[in-house]
Formats: structure tokens, C-alpha cells, sequence
């Protein structure tokens, strides 16, 4: 069986985070993970469509723009990622027959995009103040040609690796709360995988944590 | 989603502000508020600030056919998106009025121009040319939103570096960035939007409107100029009557923004060109303020990995082995496999047949033999034994009626029998 992998490629890049930058949206935040950036807005809870209404609870809308052209199929089954991960965590059920429309805008791609839109989502959405019963978090594990895992890999690195997966970990009891694979691996790199997702996990959940904290400060 | 609409109240109280020459955000009539231009980090991407307003562009481009009439041009093509994190009004998919508004006008301010040289985007003539594809995408809509796109647009524009193309023969080569720089585009000028936004029948006129001055206005002009005061597109909406001397003050003013605008882009352009050649990290991540209460940042960290094996072991353990619920494929006969649990598979061949096959062909050489020395006896034999040999016979053999436990053999040979007794006949005549 394979062995612990190094430690050199298991780290997380820097990663920054500013909430509250735009006016119009009801929540807002930008996210970067080394170059990879992601702009977020949330607008809601507001009125809805007629044929969009679910009668007990509120509807989520998530829209995902590429920077060049018009989304496609790979924006749809992100916006979905996106999207189920967003309704397990929010409480839906507290705002009745209205809409809440979540947009993600690409900066720029350099890997880890799908965790990105995650970890934006999420700001955007504690900026707007919707009430959630947890957090979550995005974190892309890559392992590569000799069975290394990468987290948080560069777009270089997501070409060069044999399988690519991101996880949405809730902040609670980080418990796996979707997933989405690309490749081939073992049962075993799979549980190893979810297991250092979860230790980066609390790493960007004690960054939420100081995000916040700062923010509600009174002093820098 | 609806925009929230504006009162009466609200109404009233900008318009007594304009005719009293107060500005909601306490500018001048003709001041413009704050540009800030930031570049992302690969070439061509640029994000712009007027005030609130904030839009991105990205130019990318691409290798195609010309177009038929033009076969030495290049081609320029413009997107303006407005998304809908820009405004709740603007929706998903759907060309507004504003969005082809801000489309055409993007298009006559920098393709009809001719700002851009596309005779020196022709790789060959008439089979290859670069394609310049602008796409900018609204991030925030607080007024104004066609001279921050055009700013953006000229900006990304001169920012963008194509790749280098070698020809040698028919052979077109696209170098890679490390291979050879990239070229940037050769601009002849840089048209910039400036808009008016007039009141109350024209008596009153605002430079820069922001989007609450942008609901009450009853008329706006739109004038694309370049630093040399040439007037590269004009533009007036709302339907209202302007008088030669409006028009005459209007660009006038226009030509002083330009100037002005121009100069701050190429300080922009230049500022970023030598962060480049510093070889420095640059782009949005870093241009991120730091001093903000609402922005943090967070270094390289690493992850603990102590324990991530044993727990990985000790979970793939504890879900230890399911029972091997799918045993080997069985094969009946050759071309028929089978997995799993459920009855045995009766399509297709089943033993009986088999055997019948195997009997068939048996007979088949005993009935060969027959033939040969008793050709005149085959009346009398009636339900006897014999069949003959024929390709009719395997046919009938396939759609046999098939029953599992009770493969009726006396039929198969009556049916047999038929066919062998009609092939007879042919064979007689």
C-alpha cells in the first residue's frame, strides 16, 4: 500500500479574501487561492418567479460566469455542485416562496477552480447574512502520476494528475457534503483524500473565522 | 428579479438637487468620480472602477478563416455581458435593450474607428486571421456603465498580448509564451465614451451620471473621442432636442476627460509593464487592499498530514469487504455470458438444442449417404427419420419455440420434416 505522501505538496496556497466590495448585491465577496479568484454576489431573499416558487421554502438560483463566452455545459454541472451544496447548508425553509440568486464570476483559473466558487459562495453568503446551519468549505485534492495528493493544485498540476477531487466539507462535524471526482483511484486514496481534505478544512474555517472577527472589529 | 423602483419622492428631491447644482455625491457638474484601473494576472484583463461601477474585461483570441469579403483583415469581435451580479434587473441569457445598446455602441466606438490595425492580424491571407474577441463582464452597476466599458475595452485591449507566429512554407507555427513573447496589438489611438446626461428638458447637463441620476435623466449623449479631439462616434438617446451649441460644449468638455482618461491609462499601462519586468507577482490577488477592514489575507500554509494514513486505513477497514455478490460470468455456450443471480438465462441456444444441433449434423451426413442410394423411397418414410442437409433448415432451428424444461423434440422434427420434405421437392425438380 502506499505510503504517506510528501509533505512538500500538501499545503494550501495563500489564500485572501474580501467581503462587502460591491454595492449592488445584498452580499458579496471575492475570493483568491494563489491566482485562482472568484467574485461573488448574492441577491435575496426577494421576490420570485411564478413557475420558479417552491411554496415552503426559498428558491436557489446559482449562475456561474465564465470569463470568455457564454456558460456552458462544465458551468451548468458546477453551478450544480455549487448549488446542492449551498441548500444543504442554507435554512431554505425560513423564507417561504422567495428567490435567492447566487452569482459567481471567474477572475482567473489556475486550478482549484470548483473549491473556489465554494469557498466564494460561502462568504458571499455569510456577507449577505442568510441564516445557515453550518458553513462549508471547498477543497481540491489532486494525485499525481506517482500517487502523490496535491491539495489545492495549480492548473499545471490538474493537467498532470491522474485523478482530480473536490470536496464541500460542512464546518460542524466536517462531514463530506458533495463531491466530485475526475479519474481513477483506489478506494484507499479516496479515504485518504477526504481525510486531508478535512484537515485543510479547518484551516480555512479558522480563516472565516478571522475574516470575520476583523471584520467585526473595531480597530485593524 | 424587478429593480426596486424609484419614488416620488426620491424623484423630486434629485431633480431640486440638479437644478440647484448639488450633486447626490457632491461632485461638480462635470467632474468624473474616481477611476482606478487594475490589470489581472495574464495579459489582457483588466478590471475598472468608475466610482462604483466596476466591469472586467478579457480579450482572447483565436485563429480562424477571414471573412470572405475581407480576406486580409483580422476580426474584432465585442461581448458586453450583463451579468446579473451587476444588477438584480439584468437577467441571465437575455439580450436586453441596454445590452445591444452597449454592444453597438462599444462596436462603433472601437471597430468602425479603426482604432485597431486588422490588416496586421492576417497570419495568411484568405485562409488564416486572428480573431480579437473582447468580453466584458458588468460586476457592479452604479451608472455610467458605457464609459467604464469603454475604458476597459481600449485598456484590456492595449494590455493583451497575442502569441508570435512563425511561417515557414504552408506551415504556420503558434509559439507559446516561453518560446517567443508575445506581441502586443498595434493601436493607432484609444477612443474613449464620455457620457452627458441631461434634465429637465436639456436645461441642465451632468457629466458621469450615476445610476440614480441615470433613472431621472431625460436624455443622454454619448460622444467616443480620442486624445487628438477626433470624434470617433456620437451618440444621443432618450429622444430629446439638442441645440448646435449643446452639442459644440459637449464635446468640448469630452475632448478635456479624454486627455485626461488617456493619461491615466498609459500611467496604468506603464505602471503594470514595469511590475512585469520586475518580474514581481502582479494581477487582482495582489492589487487586493490590504488596510481594508474587510479583506484578509492568509499566507502559504500547510497541512497537517500526521494521522491522514492510519485514518484513511482505518476507515477503508472498518468498511471491510462486501460479500462477493457477483460471482464469474457464466457462459452457457459460446456468445451468451451471464452475470449475476436470477433464473439461468434461457435465451438464445439452450443444451436440447445444442444436442440437436450436434444430431442435426449427424443426420445430416447419414441423410447424405441415404440419398445417394435410395432416392426413390423417400414417400414411404413419411415420419420416420431422415432430414436433409439445407441452409432453409438453420433458419428454422434460430425461431424455434423455446421451452425450458420441455424441448419438444417430436415437433422440431415435424418442422424438420416439413422443410426437409419442401426441399425434397426442389431437389426433385
Amino acid at each position: 500500500m502506499m505510503e504517506v505522501c510528501g509533505s512538500s505538496n500538501v499545503t494550501l496556497r495563500e489564500f485572501g479574501c474580501e467581503q462587502s466590495l460591491l454595492s449592488r448585491p445584498d452580499g458579496s465577496a471575492s475570493f483568491i487561492q494563489g491566482d485562482t479568484s472568484v467574485m461573488a454576489g448574492v441577491y435575496g431573499p426577494a421576490e420570485v418567479k411564478v413557475s420558479k416558487e417552491i411554496y415552503d421554502r426559498a428558491t436557489l438560483e446559482v449562475l456561474i460566469q465564465p470569463k470568455v463566452g457564454l456558460p456552458s455545459v462544465r458551468e451548468r454541472s458546477q453551478e450544480q455542485c455549487v448549488r446542492e451544496t449551498c441548500e444543504a447548508s442554507l435554512l431554505l425553509s425560513l423564507h417561504p416562496r422567495s428567490s435567492l440568486t447566487l452569482i459567481l464570476q471567474v477572475l482567473h483559473d489556475d486550478g482549484s477552480l470548483l473549491s473556489c466558487f465554494l469557498n466564494a459562495a460561502c462568504m458571499a453568503l455569510m456577507d449577505a447574512g442568510l441564516p445557515m446551519s453550518c458553513l462549508f468549505c471547498g477543497v481540491t485534492c489532486a494525485i499525481d502520476a506517482d500517487g502523490q495528493i496535491i491539495t489545492d493544485p495549480t492548473a499545471a498540476q490538474e493537467k498532470q494528475s491522474r485523478a482530480l477531487m473536490t470536496f464541500a466539507i460542512d464546518s460542524t462535524e466536517h462531514r463530506v457534503m458533495m463531491s466530485s471526482t475526475k479519474g481513477s483511484f483506489s478506494v484507499y486514496e479516496l479515504q485518504q483524500c477526504i481525510a486531508v481534505s478535512q484537515k485543510a478544512s479547518e484551516k480555512i474555517f479558522q480563516f472565516y473565522r478571522d475574516s470575520v472577527r476583523r471584520r467585526y472589529s473595531k480597530t485593524l | 428579479m424587478k429593480d426596486t423602483p424609484l419614488c416620488n419622492c426620491e424623484r423630486d428631491f434629485l431633480l431640486k438637487a440638479i437644478e440647484e447644482k448639488k450633486r447626490l455625491d457632491g461632485r461638480q457638474t462635470y467632474d468624473y468620480r474616481k477611476i482606478k484601473i487594475t490589470f489581472g494576472t495574464d495579459y489582457g484583463c483588466c478590471f475598472v472602477d468608475l466610482g462604483k461601477t466596476r466591469v472586467m474585461a478579457q480579450v482572447s483570441c483565436e485563429l480562424v478563416a477571414p471573412k470572405d469579403n475581407r480576406p486580409n483583415e483580422g476580426i474584432m469581435f465585442f461581448n458586453v455581458e450583463l451579468s446579473p451580479m451587476a444588477s438584480p434587473a439584468f437577467e441571465q441569457g437575455r439580450q436586453s435593450e441596454l445590452s445591444v445598446k452597449l454592444n453597438r455602441q462599444l462596436e462603433r466606438c472601437l471597430r468602425n474607428s479603426k482604432c485597431i490595425d486588422t490588416e496586421s492580424l492576417c497570419v495568411v491571407s484568405g485562409e488564416k486571421v486572428w480573431q480579437i474577441r473582447v468580453d466584458v463582464h458588468m460586476l457592479n452597476h452604479d451608472g455610467n456603465l458605457m464609459d467604464a466599458v469603454s475604458i476597459a475595452a481600449i485598456t484590456a485591449l492595449c494590455h493583451f498580448r497575442r502569441p508570435d507566429v512563425g511561417i515557414q512554407g504552408d506551415e504556420v507555427t503558434v509559439y507559446s509564451p516561453e518560446e517567443r513573447d508575445p506581441i502586443p496589438l498595434s493601436i493607432y489611438h484609444m477612443p474613449i465614451s464620455v457620457s452627458f446626461s441631461f434634465f429637465q428638458e436639456g436645461t441642465y447637463l451632468l457629466v458621469d451620471p450615476c445610476e440614480r441620476e441615470e433613472r431621472v435623466m431625460d436624455g443622454l449623449l454619448m460622444i467616443a473621442m480620442n486624445k487628438h479631439r477626433e470624434i470617433c462616434s456620437i451618440q444621443s438617446s432618450g429622444g430629446i432636442m439638442l441645440l448646435k451649441e449643446q452639442v459644440m460644449r459637449c464635446s468640448k468638455i469630452a475632448s478635456v476627460k479624454v486627455s485626461e482618461i488617456t493619461e491615466l491609462i498609459n500611467k496604468a499601462l506603464e505602471n503594470d509593464k514595469k511590475a512585469r519586468k520586475a518580474g514581481g507577482r502582479c494581477g487582482f490577488a495582489e492589487s487586493m487592499p490590504q488596510e481594508r477592514i474587510t479583506a484578509l489575507k492568509k499566507d502559504k500554509t500547510a497541512v497537517e498530514m500526521t494521522d491522514v494514513s492510519e485514518r484513511a486505513n482505518e476507515i477503508v477497514q472498518k468498511a471491510e469487504a462486501l460479500p462477493q455478490t457477483v460471482p464469474s460470468p457464466v457462459v452457457p455456450v459460446p456468445g451468451v455470458g451471464q452475470v449475476g443471480q436470477g433464473p439461468q438465462n434461457t435465451w438464445g441456444l439452450d443444451e436440447e438444442e445444442d444436442e440437436e444441433d450436434s444430431d442435426e449434423e449427424q443426420e445430416e451426413q447419414v441423410t447424405k449417404m441415404e440419398e445417394e442410394h435410395s432416392e426413390n423411397k423417400e414417400e414411404s418414410r413419411g415420419g420416420e427419420v431422415v432430414e436433409i442437409s439445407d441452409s432453409e433448415e438453420e433458419e428454422v432451428v434460430i425461431l424455434h419455440p423455446e421451452k425450458p424444461d420441455r424441448t419438444p423434440k417430436n415437433t422440431g422434427s415435424t418442422s424438420h420434416q416439413k422443410v426437409a420434405a419442401s426441399s425434397k421437392k426442389r431437389t426433385k425438380k
